[in-house]
């Protein structure tokens, strides 16, 4: 839940990363610390195990420009992936604004991949909170490694798209990120689908991790818009 | 429900937050206050100025509380309203505050824990009051919603370009 305060003259929001564990939502918060002016950013606050797993979340808050004379303060949260983490996971969840679902690339996380979405679906629901209405984008990450699934494998498991009821929206809409692709279309079928906007990354040398945070930063600010 | 609803203050919440922060440091000579909705972030501070990083501060205190909120259904509480802190120097009090925002009291040897948590009370209803004002308004606004941001399209497209 977005908060603006016209006193400090700022608005601020949380966006939560979600996904499998060890799919690199930590490692997309560290190359974000690393890139930004430290005037720009907060400290990255990590409460992780002794091994370096997330525990309960990370957190990295990040200014990311003026609108209107007020300040975007966008607040970045990683969720613990590890299956059992589910109440902590949860709790996270709260007041979200904007989603980034990182998915693990490689063919034998795709069943990993696949119940962290389920698992996020679920959480969402639990809350009341329709996913469908939210910002939320997918970052493909570790497209580096040899045994990566194909993006449409990914794209078929992870993101086959949602079915669009108000005629308002039924209208194709080209992915501006993907040429040839698109966001809403129709089916042979007649039924019109939306899917989320998505990225591939590799996110241990920070290939599409700002490209990511910048669609859902921008699709938060649209809905105040 | 989408879960992007917004809530916004105005300068004059500001001003009317801030008096009951401070009548509540007079009142119980805690070292500070601090507000902080239920999402983790801070509302508003008063009081002997931190040496700390307030917006760390108010996440793990978002958590904290959602984290406690969690144990107290466990062992069959609907929620555990309040929480003590106490440390050899420095100890603090969190209390919920209709159930969205979150009161935290820092206080030293200075003062007593009985103390602090018998003003903190006060705080409570005077902030419970101005909260359900806040709250109602920004549903209210939310319906047909005059944002700040209205229109502001291209200027969100320059931001990220």
């Amino acid at each position: 839940m977005s908060m603006i305060n016209y006193a400090s003259r700022e608005i601020n929001c949380k966006i939560v990363y979600y996904g499998p564990g060890l799919g690199g939502k930590t490692t997309n918060l560290e190359h974000v610390y690393a890139k930004t002016k430290p005037d720009t950013r907060g400290k990255l606050i990590s409460l992780a195990t002794e091994t370096e797993r997330t525990l309960f979340f990370d957190f990295l808050p990040v200014d990311l420009g003026t609108i209107r004379g007020f300040k975007t303060r966008f607040h970045l949260y990683t969720v613990p992936g590890q299956v059992y983490y589910n109440a902590s996971r949860k709790l996270i969840l709260k007041g979200v604004d904007g989603l980034v679902f990182v998915a693990d690339s490689q063919v034998e996380r795709m069943e990993a991949n696949q119940e962290s979405m389920q698992n996020l679906y679920d959480n969402m629901s639990e809350y009341g909170y329709d996913i469908t209405k939210l910002p939320f984008v997918l970052q493909y990450n570790k497209r580096d490694l040899p045994n990566a699934a194909s993006v449409q494998q990914l794209q078929a498991a992870l993101n086959p798209g949602w079915e669009v009821h108000e005629t308002a929206r039924q209208r194709l809409t080209p992915d501006p990120d993907h040429p040839n692709e698109t966001l809403v279309e129709q089916l042979s079928t007649g039924e019109w689908v939306e899917r989320v906007p998505y990225f591939e990354g590799v996110a241990v040398t920070g290939d599409g991790v700002f490209d990511t945070l910048k669609a859902v930063s921008k699709l938060v600010l649209k809905t105040l818009a | 429900m989408a879960a992007s609803s917004s809530w916004a203050f105005t300068p004059e919440d500001s001003t009317a937050i801030a008096d009951v922060l401070e009548r509540l440091l007079a009142a119980s000579n805690a070292r500070c206050a601090l507000l902080v909705d239920r999402s983790g972030q801070l509302v508003a501070t008063a009081g002997e100025p931190m040496d700390f990083d307030p917006t760390a501060f108010a996440t793990l205190t978002a958590a904290d509380f959602s984290a406690n909120d969690q144990l107290a259904r466990l062992v069959g509480e609907r929620e555990f309203g309040t929480l003590v802190h106490q440390g050899e120097k420095e100890s603090m009090v969190l209390a919920d505050v209709a159930r969205r925002v979150i009161l935290v009291a820092l206080f030293d040897q200075r003062t007593t824990l009985g103390l602090v948590r018998l003003k903190l009370k006060d705080s409570v209803v005077d902030l419970t009051r101005l909260f359900d004002v806040i709250f109602s308004r920004s549903a209210d606004v939310g319906v047909g919603r005059p944002s700040i941001l209205s229109g502001a399209h291209d200027e969100i497209d320059e931001l990220f370009s």
